[in-house]
């Protein structure tokens, strides 16, 4: 009970700051003196006293522009060489700058007065310069700044800086030792409520203290592991989605082709290519002709995306797959010469190296999220997949061309009998899975490298995506593509990333071997080929 | 039955005699003669040689049994690898770091000891066995799950794709311990005979061609069996095939296992005479490459995927030597113009023009099964 009573009065005193003034009726009067204890004492009693005038006099006296005249008033000289009193604040007119002498220091007083004015700024009118005031005590884990924190915490209405406060005071506690039981239980409680590895390195530190302590500062340990490993695996998931939606994107436009239609379209990865070739081309418009336009030019970029995509893929419907139909491993081929025709032409229009596609600013920063760290074109990316896939639902579920679409795909002949026009609808559904290509070229110009070879690389993992997932279903790729994504990130920190992608791989291989049709088959006569 | 066609003897005779007019135009003419052929075309024709296995292999095994092998490369490639390790240990102490045991880009990597699945590549019995064995039991192991749960078609294709891109991604790491990126190069000899003499050169040629032709006979002998009727009936209505009382995942694996190894050998061959082996051997692109000059020359017919292959081929060095922009239009449009208007290829075309009856029987195209 006994240090509690101390405690109480030592805060009593504290919060006094009357009281502690009498002790010295006029610190400043130590500093027209050369007696260095006077002025370290005269430093601490004005670090907690409270004064509005002892920060200006003090950051002064740290710059070497405190001056004291020969009748031991005391003046501040500004920058530009004029000179106020000091303690009054009035202006030194008539008062000759060359008889002042320069108040000195000697290394103990210098420390004590580093000490006060970080205690200082724990009283600015600032709750942000508080609360970093309070921080810097938190990493610097100087005792001496314990009174003024004290003092500090007393006065502090600010919810957020109260607590970055208490967990300050809490590592002093800690890092000094010496205080009660009850005290540094309830300094371990505080750290394990932070919860980051400043403070985990605070409690592993904790030694040579009562059973009950070491206890306590452990589970608090193992509470902040824990809660570490959980943050973890929440920024693992977040990283697996992005990476999910990525796959998404790109396996969508497949999905149509090839699990609605049966058409193998090894240029798909070209169609995402060349929404990314159209967003370069739109934005070097618009800063041409619309330069204030510029941040809005992925808007502009979507729908020309997949307007171009779209043509190019009813293009290739109409000219070369139409004659292919039932023979899918011809229509690889064929479809893969395509690729290598179409990448030969981008490269011989924009050259073979990567393009320029700028970022606009509202997709780049950052925000934290509790322990994760969101980034905004992640987050974009994620929340675009999510409406392309959304508004790729609706178009199957509920527009004409949807019911038709389904129709054909369902039964070709019926469909035709009942007068829906086959060829039509075949080359408009390519069109959609090619436009919806381009537009995750769109996405992806903002991520990857705007190349020829672009597409190249997530033909493979878009194949995967839509065979995992089950062919013929757009709900089947969409988890499919996330779990892909989630996979690989939780693969990635334990086998490393090109290990974890081959792990991925050969995962899928054997997943093939155990569901051949992915992990939702279509039912139905349909199935038996 | 006769037990080789015309095609076969003519294919056979164009090979060796091919591969040994070069050798003797190469070394018993004086450099300035009319007749002379200059040592690049050497290599350069035993390389296409290779290339010819890749595709007898594909052929075997899409043309016979239906599967479309979108991988193959990667048995090429791992054969070329145990080639290439057993070239490695054999440059001994005249690597530029002169290390008796490990290879350059080992020491390179500070790497104190060789890892163990390097020990016995000194010995060139042990690299042959492993040419044919480590290619042999992977296709062993992925035919074996593949056929087994009935995975066919395009998902099968996909697979073998999905085989080939994890290979490619694991040997282009430095930790795998096969010169990663780089791979492996600076070769000086094969069983102490200078690669870079003409002799070994023209040597090696010939090897490579007998190795082809005998490739040729035993795909022949193995489609005209029993065994290839069952593996023909197989690729054109499996289900029934299964009906009569068959196995027929038994009958694709025996076939896997074998195209394989064949690809293999041409790997392993394709090494010495080219003189590097890097990691981009196993990228999709060269298996679908490879599929395209089965398909140019005709598929189901062993001898038009050789000469598939040397065309398409000689096609390649011409283009992009004398016109790189134009070569992946061309081979583009082959890949497009072939599936459209050549379903059987060159040769088949020629038989039309040839037979004039149309009494060759030939493959239905997958997917065009009888329902």
């Amino acid at each position: 009970m006994a240090p509690f009573v101390a405690r109480g009065l030592l805060l009593l005193a504290l919060l006094f700051p009357a009281a502690a003034r009498a002790q010295a009726d006029d610190p400043y009067a130590a500093f027209a003196t050369h007696d260095y204890e006077a002025m370290r004492a005269a430093i601490e009693t004005l670090s907690t006293s409270g004064d509005a005038r002892a920060p200006a006099i003090l950051a002064a006296l740290q710059a070497g522009q405190l001056r004291v005249g020969a009748d031991g008033t005391l003046y501040l000289r500004a920058a530009d060489g004029s000179l106020r009193e000091a303690v009054s604040g009035a202006a030194a007119a008539g008062v000759d700058a060359a008889a002042l002498k320069e108040v000195r220091m000697n290394n103990a007083v210098r420390r004590a007065l580093d000490g006060a004015l970080g205690g200082l700024r724990l009283f600015a009118a600032d709750p942000s310069t508080r609360a970093a005031a309070a921080e810097a005590v938190f990493k610097g884990r100087d005792r001496a700044a314990l009174p003024a924190l004290d003092r500090a915490l007393a006065r502090e209405t600010d919810a957020w800086v109260k607590s970055v406060m208490a967990q300050a005071r809490a590592a002093l506690i800690l890092a000094g030792g010496g205080a009660s039981e009850a005290d540094t239980l309830a300094a371990i409680a505080v750290l394990r409520a932070r919860g980051d590895l400043e403070a985990s390195s605070l409690l592993a530190s904790v030694a040579g203290q009562p059973a009950a302590v070491m206890r306590a500062a452990h589970d608090a340990l193992t509470a902040i592991q824990r809660q570490r490993q959980l943050w973890d695996i929440g920024e693992s998931v977040f990283y697996g989605l992005s990476l999910g939606s990525v796959l998404l994107l790109a396996a969508a436009g497949l999905a149509i082709t090839f699990g609605v239609m049966g058409v193998i379209n090894m240029a798909h990865g070209e169609m995402v290519m060349l929404g990314a070739y159209t967003t370069f081309v739109v934005q070097e418009a618009m800063r041409a002709h619309a330069p204030g336009l510029i941040g809005a030019s992925l808007f502009v970029a979507v729908p020309a995306a997949f307007l171009v995509a779209g043509a190019v893929g009813i293009v290739i419907e109409r000219g070369l797959i139409r004659f292919l139909y039932g023979r899918p491993l011809e229509t690889l081929l064929a479809t893969w010469g395509l690729s290598l025709i179409l990448q030969q032409v981008v490269r011989s229009i924009f050259g073979p190296s990567n393009r320029e596609v700028s970022t606009p600013a509202w997709m780049s920063g950052a925000f934290p999220l509790g322990g994760l760290t969101i980034t905004a074109n992640r987050l974009t990316i994620i929340v675009f997949a999510a409406l392309v896939f959304a508004v790729l639902m609706l178009a199957l579920r509920r527009t004409p061309l949807g019911l038709r679409m389904r129709a054909v795909t369902q039964n070709r002949f019926m469909a035709a009998a009942m007068g829906i026009r086959t060829p039509w609808i075949d080359a408009l559904t390519f069109g959609l899975g090619s436009g919806v290509a381009g537009i995750a070229g769109v996405a992806l110009s903002q991520i990857d490298n705007v190349s020829p070879n672009l597409g190249q690389s997530y033909i493979i993992d878009s194949f995967m995506v839509v065979v995992f997932g089950g062919v013929g279903n757009l709900w089947g790729t969409a988890l499919g593509a996330l779990t892909l994504g989630i996979v690989n990130k939780f693969l990635e920190p334990v086998a490393g990333a090109v290990l974890g992608k081959i792990a991925v791989l050969v995962l899928l291989i054997v997943f093939i071997q155990r569901r051949p049709r992915g992990m939702f088959p279509l039912k139905g006569r349909a199935v038996e080929a | 039955m006769r037990a080789i066609t015309a095609g076969d003897g003519v294919t056979l005779v164009a090979v060796a005699g091919g591969a040994v007019l070069l050798a003797v135009l190469n070394l018993a003419t004086a450099p300035d003669a009319a007749l002379h052929v200059p040592s690049f075309v050497l290599p350069l024709a035993g390389k296409y040689l290779c290339y010819a296995m890749l595709a007898l292999a594909v052929d075997l095994v899409w043309g016979f049994a239906g599967i479309l092998s979108l991988g193959h490369a990667a048995f090429f490639a791992l054969g070329g690898y145990a080639m290439g390790m057993y070239l490695m240990r054999e440059i001994g102490t005249r690597g530029v770091y002169g290390n008796a045991t490990l290879p350059d880009f080992m020491v390179f990597l500070n790497w104190t000891r060789l890892p163990w699945y390097w020990h016995g590549f000194d010995m060139f019995w042990f690299a042959c066995v492993m040419v044919a064995l480590v290619p042999g039991v992977l296709a062993l192991v992925f035919g074996y799950l593949a056929f087994r749960s009935r995975v066919s078609g395009v998902y099968l294709s996909i697979i073998t794709q999905a085989l080939t891109y994890a290979l490619l991604l694991a040997f282009f790491r430095n930790d795998m311990g096969f010169g990663g990126n780089n791979g492996m190069t600076d070769f000086k000899d094969i069983l102490g005979l200078p690669l870079h003499a003409d002799a070994t050169r023209a040597g090696l040629l010939i090897l490579t061609a007998s190795f082809l032709c005998a490739q040729l006979l035993l795909a022949r002998a193995l489609v005209r069996s029993r065994f290839g009727k069952v593996l023909i009936a197989v690729r054109d209505a499996e289900s029934r095939v299964r009906f009569l009382g068959y196995r027929p995942e038994s009958y694709k694996l025996v076939v896997w296992v074998i195209s394989a190894v064949m690809a293999a050998i041409g790997g392993a061959l394709y090494v010495p005479q080219v003189g590097i082996i890097n990691p981009s051997e196993f990228s999709p692109a060269n298996s679908i490459e490879a599929v395209i000059w089965v398909a140019v020359g005709g598929r189901g017919t062993l001898v038009g995927a050789i000469l598939g292959a040397v065309l398409v081929n000689l096609g390649k060095t011409y283009f992009t030597g004398a016109l790189p922009e134009l070569w992946l239009y061309a081979l583009g449009g082959l890949f497009v113009v072939v599936t459209l208007l050549l379903p059987n290829g060159v040769l088949g075309l020629l038989r039309r023009r040839g037979a004039g009856n149309g009494a060759v029987p030939t493959p239905l195209p997958v997917g065009e099964q009888p329902t």
